[in-house]
C-alpha cells in the first residue's frame, strides 16, 4: 500500500525547482510537461525532466510524468522518455474515455519491451478534466491493469462544465468528486482531489483539504511545496484514531493465530476492510 | 550530427544554464564557459560539455555556456537541447541521450 | 599659596606633588566665556573637528555600524582626511558594509593602511582578497573587539561616532531625532575607549537629551553634518518572514529541534540572527511558545523587528538591544520598557565581568560553510574572496547552552557542508547542531541530545551524511587558490589567532 497524500507539481522546464524539490518529500512528484511548459520549450523540458527521473535524489519518491495528450506532436516523444527515463507512473490529461487509456497501455507496453523494462512495471493515473471524463470515470478506471489512480483537475473540469469555484462548500465540483472517487474504489484504486491555486490563502486551502479527506479522497494534487506539510497533518490520524487503530490490527494478528475467520471490536466487525483502513491509518500516522 | 543553425536552450535563472550553439567557421569545436562558480565546477562543467556533445556525435560547432549554478544533470540537459535543436534534429535516439 | 603647599610638603612628604590654587577656572578656561562654555563642543565643519581632535597620519580612527546598509558617516569622514592629506590611518570599525565600497581609493592611495573590523563585503572586501592593503587586516568578533581595546592592542585615537540625535555637550542617542537607528551598544564602547570622540549628527536637540546612549562626560566634539545616513536604508520595517520554501523548511526544522532540545521551558533565553531562516524561525517558535504557554525570559542581539512583535505580544519578557536591525526594533526600544540597549562589552565581551551571551539558551546563527568537525565560515565565500563578518558568531556560540547553525545544504552548486571550511571563524566544538534542509547532524559530543531529536523523529543524520549528499549533488568542488600572502587575520573572541585569508589566486 502506497500513501499518496500528496502529489507535488513541478513544472518540467524550471531546472531549479527539478534541482531542488525532492527536499519537501511529498509522497509523490509530478514533472509536468503539458500545461506548465510552452510549447517552444517542450524539447528542451523533456531532456530535463529525462533527467531528473534517473538522478538519485528523486529515488525514494514516487516519480510522476504529465505527458502532453498522446495526439498532439509531443506526446508520444514525452511517452517514450518517461517509460525509458523509469517514471513510476504516466499521468494522462484529459483523459475523457476508456479508449484513452487502452491507447496509453498499448504504447507504453510497446516501450517497455523496446528498452528491456519489466512488462507492467510502469503504471498509469488518469486525469479528469471535463465532462465527458465524469461519466466515463468508472470504465476509464477499469481499462488498464497498470491504473493505480485518477485525478480530478477543477479548473478544466468547472471550464467544460460552464462553472466556476464558489468557496464554501463547493457544490460545483461535487457530483465529479463523488464520480471520481466511486470510480476510483469500484475499480479498487486511488482518488486526488483537485489542485488549490491560491497559494497564499492557505485556510481556503485547508477547507478543501479537509471536505475531500472526509469524502474520503487519499489526497491530493499540490501547486507548492507550503501545501505539503499542513496537507500532511490534516491528513494525520488523531491519537484516539490510532490507538483504534492499532487495537484492530492486534486483534486481526490474534484472531489469524487462532484460526478466526473474523473477530470483533467493540461490538464492530473486524473483516478485511476494516484491517485495510486501519493500516492506512497506522501508514498515515507513521508518516505525519 | 551537424550543427545547421543557431540556437539557444535554457535561462539565467538560478540552477540553469543558458546555452549558445552555432555552426562552426571554422570546422572546430569551439566551447567556452562562463559560471559563478568557474574556480570550483569550471573543470567540471567543461568536462561535462565536453562529454554532451562528444555523445552526440558533434564534431564542429561553437558552444557557449553562461551557468548560473547549475547541477551537472541540468547542465547535459540543456546542451543536449540546444544542440538538437540547433542540429534542427526532431528524432531523439535514446541510448545517446541517457 | 605656594608657601602653604610649601609648609604640606613639608609635614606630610610622602603626598604627590600638589599645586597651588590659581583662580577658580585656571584649569577650567572653557567656563571663562558664558559662549564656549556652553557651546564649545560644536564645530562648524567637520574639517574643524577633525582639526581639533588632535589627528595625525598614523593613527588609529574608529566608527560603528549601527546605521547598517545606510551609514554615511565612514566614508564622509574618510574622503575628508583624505582630502585633508591624512595618510597611513588605521581604520577600526565594529563593522563594514556593502556601502563602503567607496573606501578601496583610499586603501589604494595610502590614506588608510590598516583595518581592524569585524566584517568585509562587496568591493572593499574584493580589494582586500586581491591584496590591496600592505598588511593584513584584523577580523574580530563584536565582543572581541572590546577585549582588544581592553589589552591595549588596539587604541583608538579618533572615534568618530554618528548618531540620531545629541545635545550640544554630546548627551547622544539613537532612538530620538530625524533618523533612529535604534542600538548605539557598539558605539557606547568607542565613547568608551577612545581618546577623542566626535559625534556626527543631524540633529542637534536642546540641551539636555536623555536617556543619553552616549554620555556627554565622555564626548569632546560634535559636528552637524546634512546626512549620517539614508533614511531608505534604514527606515526599513521589519523583514517579512521569507515566502521561500526551503528557507521556510529550514526555519521550520530549527524551531522543531529548539522545541525538542529540552531547554524549551518557561523562562528560557534565545538570540537569533538576522538571516531569512534565523528569522522564520524566531516567527514559528513564537508560535510553539504561544502554544506551550512559554515565556522567555530575555531576547539578545541584534534584534529584528520579530523578537519585537513576540514582546509585544508578552511572549519575551525583556529585549536586549546591542543592535537593532531594523525600525520596528528600533521603534522597540525607543519606548523603553523592557527593551533596553546594552553596549558590546555588556553582549559579549569573553573578557567582561559579565556578558548577556554567557546567559543564552538557545542561539540560531547562521553559515556560509560548516566542515564535518563542525567548525564554521561566515566570512569568506564560495571563490575564497571575503564577504562577510564574524559579528557576534564566535562569542555566543561559545557562550550558549545550544548553538544552532541553519543553512541551505547546497546554495546553488556550492555545498555548504565541506571536508574542511576554507576559514574558520567558529570552532566545531561551540556548535552543537546543524539544520539543513535535506535533514539536522548533531555534534559527536551531544549524544542525548541527538538521541532526543531522533525519539521526537526528526530527520538527524551525520554530517559525514550531509555532506556525502552535498557532494552527491554538487560533485566534488576543486580546490580554491591563494597566494602565500596573509590579507585577513581572523581574531577569536580572547584575541588569539584561529585562523588567517590568503590572497585569492585568480591565474588561470
Amino acid at each position: 500500500m502506497k500513501l499518496r497524500r500528496s502529489m507535488l507539481f513541478v513544472p518540467g522546464d524550471n531546472a531549479g525547482m527539478l534541482s531542488t524539490s525532492f527536499v519537501f518529500k511529498p509522497d509523490s512528484v509530478m514533472f509536468d510537461l503539458e500545461d506548465a511548459v510552452s510549447p517552444q520549450e517542450k524539447d528542451s523540458a523533456r531532456l530535463l525532466v529525462y533527467q531528473a527521473l534517473r538522478h538519485p535524489s528523486y529515488r525514494d519518491i514516487e516519480r510522476v510524468v504529465r505527458v502532453n495528450e498522446l495526439n498532439t506532436e509531443y506526446g508520444m516523444k514525452d511517452l517514450e522518455m518517461a517509460v525509458r527515463g523509469g517514471a513510476d507512473i504516466i499521468r494522462l490529461p484529459k483523459t475523457e474515455t476508456a479508449a484513452d487509456i487502452e491507447l496509453l497501455d498499448r504504447q507504453v507496453t510497446r516501450i517497455e519491451k523496446e528498452c528491456g523494462r519489466p512488462s507492467g512495471q510502469t503504471r498509469v493515473m488518469a486525469a479528469i478534466e471535463s465532462a465527458s471524463g465524469v461519466v466515463n470515470a468508472v470504465s476509464i478506471t477499469r481499462a488498464s491493469p497498470r491504473m493505480v489512480a485518477i485525478a480530478l483537475a477543477g479548473f478544466d473540469y468547472l471550464v467544460d462544465m460552464q462553472s466556476e469555484r464558489s468557496g464554501g462548500s463547493e457544490p460545483e465540483l461535487f457530483y465529479a468528486r463523488a464520480a471520481v472517487l466511486h470510480a476510483a474504489r469500484a475499480a479498487g484504486i486511488d482518488a486526488f482531489d483537485v489542485a488549490y491555486g491560491d497559494v497564499n490563502d492557505m485556510d481556503g486551502f485547508m477547507r478543501e483539504v479537509l471536505i475531500a479527506k472526509n469524502l474520503g479522497f487519499n489526497g491530493k494534487s499540490l501547486i507548492h511545496p507550503r501545501q505539503i506539510e499542513p496537507l500532511h497533518k490534516a491528513y494525520a490520524p488523531t491519537a484516539k484514531e490510532l490507538a483504534f487503530a492499532k487495537r484492530v490490527i492486534q486483534a486481526a494478528e490474534k484472531a489469524k493465530r487462532e484460526g478466526l475467520g473474523v473477530t470483533s471490536l467493540d461490538g464492530k466487525m473486524v473483516d478485511p476492510p476494516v484491517i485495510a483502513h486501519a493500516e492506512m491509518v497506522i501508514m498515515r500516522a507513521e508518516a505525519a | 550530427m551537424d550543427i545547421v543553425r543557431n540556437a539557444i536552450a535554457g535561462t539565467l535563472e538560478s540552477g540553469d544554464v543558458l546555452v549558445k550553439v552555432s555552426p562552426s567557421e571554422d570546422g572546430t569545436l569551439t566551447v567556452h564557459i562562463e559560471s559563478e562558480v568557474i574556480k570550483q565546477f569550471g573543470r567540471q562543467i567543461r568536462s561535462t560539455v565536453m562529454e554532451t556533445i562528444k555523445a552526440l556525435s558533434i564534431g564542429a560547432a561553437t558552444v557557449v555556456v553562461s551557468d548560473k549554478g547549475a547541477l551537472d544533470c541540468v547542465i547535459k540537459a540543456r546542451v543536449q537541447a540546444g544542440l538538437l535543436r540547433g542540429a534542427g534534429a526532431t528524432d531523439l535516439n535514446w541510448k545517446v541521450l541517457g | 599659596m605656594t608657601a602653604l603647599v610649601k609648609e604640606i610638603m613639608r609635614q606630610a612628604p610622602g603626598l604627590r606633588k600638589l599645586e597651588a590654587f590659581q583662580g577658580a577656572n585656571a584649569h577650567t578656561p572653557n567656563l571663562a566665556d558664558p559662549e564656549v562654555k556652553l557651546h564649545r563642543k560644536v564645530c562648524g565643519s567637520l574639517e574643524e573637528a577633525i582639526k581639533r581632535s588632535g589627528l595625525r597620519d598614523g593613527m588609529t580612527i574608529s566608527f560603528h555600524h549601527a546605521f547598517r546598509e545606510g551609514d554615511k558617516v565612514i566614508n564622509q569622514v574618510v574622503n575628508k582626511l583624505a582630502e585633508m592629506g591624512f595618510k597611513d590611518l588605521t581604520l577600526a570599525t565594529s563593522s563594514l558594509l556593502n556601502c563602503h565600497d567607496g573606501l578601496v581609493e583610499h586603501l589604494k592611495s595610502g590614506v588608510i593602511t590598516g583595518i581592524y573590523t569585524s566584517g568585509l563585503r562587496g568591493k572593499l572586501g574584493y580589494a582586500i582578497s586581491h591584496g590591496v592593503l600592505p598588511k593584513p587586516v584584523q577580523i574580530h568578533s563584536h565582543g572581541g573587539r572590546v577585549h582588544l581595546m581592553q589589552t591595549g592592542e588596539l587604541k583608538i585615537d579618533v572615534a568618530f561616532l554618528g548618531v540620531s540625535c545629541c545635545d550640544e555637550f554630546g548627551n547622544a542617542s539613537g532612538s530620538q531625532g530625524k533618523l533612529i537607528c535604534g542600538s548605539l551598544g557598539y558605539a557606547k564602547i568607542d565613547a568608551q575607549y577612545g581618546r577623542s570622540v566626535v559625534l556626527l549628527t543631524e540633529d542637534i536637540l536642546p540641551f539636555p537629551i536623555h536617556p543619553a546612549s552616549i554620555s556627554q562626560d565622555q564626548v569632546d566634539l560634535i559636528v552637524p553634518v546634512k546626512e549620517v545616513g539614508d533614511p531608505t536604508l534604514i527606515s526599513k520595517g521589519a523583514a517579512r518572514t521569507t515566502k521561500n520554501p526551503r528557507e521556510l523548511l529550514i526555519a521550520s526544522y530549527a524551531a522543531d529541534v529548539v522545541a525538542h532540545s529540552g531547554y524549551f521551558r518557561d523562562g528560557f533565553s534565545m538570540q537569533t540572527g538576522s538571516g531569512a531562516s534565523s528569522i522564520a524561525a524566531t516567527q514559528f517558535l513564537g508560535e510553539k511558545m504561544a502554544q506551550n504557554r512559554i515565556t522567555a525570559s530575555f531576547a539578545l542581539g541584534g534584534i529584528t523587528g520579530g523578537m519585537a512583535a513576540l514582546h509585544g505580544k508578552d511572549l519575551i519578557k525583556s529585549v536586549i538591544d546591542v543592535q537593532s536591525f531594523d525600525s520596528d526594533a528600533a521603534e522597540s526600544l525607543r519606548k523603553g520598557g523592557s527593551h533596553v540597549e546594552i553596549s558590546a562589552d555588556e553582549y559579549a565581551n569573553p573578557t567582561s565581568k559579565g556578558a548577556y551571551v554567557d546567559r543564552v539558551d538557545v542561539v540560531i546563527l547562521a553559515a556560509l560553510e560548516v566542515d564535518l568537525g563542525f567548525d564554521v565560515n561566515v566570512i569568506t565565500g564560495s571563490d575564497g574572496v571575503l564577504r562577510g563578518a564574524s559579528g557576534g558568531h564566535c562569542d555566543v556560540a561559545a557562550a550558549a547552552n545550544l548553538t544552532i547553525v541553519v543553512a541551505p545544504l547546497v546554495r546553488g552548486r556550492i555545498p555548504t557542508v565541506v571536508s574542511k571550511v576554507t576559514t574558520v571563524i567558529t570552532p566545531g566544538e561551540s556548535v552543537d547542531v546543524l539544520v539543513t534542509d535535506h535533514g539536522i547532524a548533531v555534534n559527536p559530543a551531544r549524544p542525548e541530545l541527538a538521541k532526543r531529536l531522533l525519539e521526537a523523529g526528526l530527520p538527524v543524520v551525520s554530517i559525514e551524511e550531509l555532506h556525502r549528499r552535498a557532494i552527491a549533488l554538487t560533485g566534488e568542488p576543486d580546490p580554491l587558490k591563494f597566494l602565500d600572502r596573509i590579507v585577513a587575520v581572523i581574531r577569536y573572541r580572547d584575541g588569539t589567532v584561529i585562523d588567517v585569508v590568503r590572497q585569492v589566486d585568480d591565474r588561470e
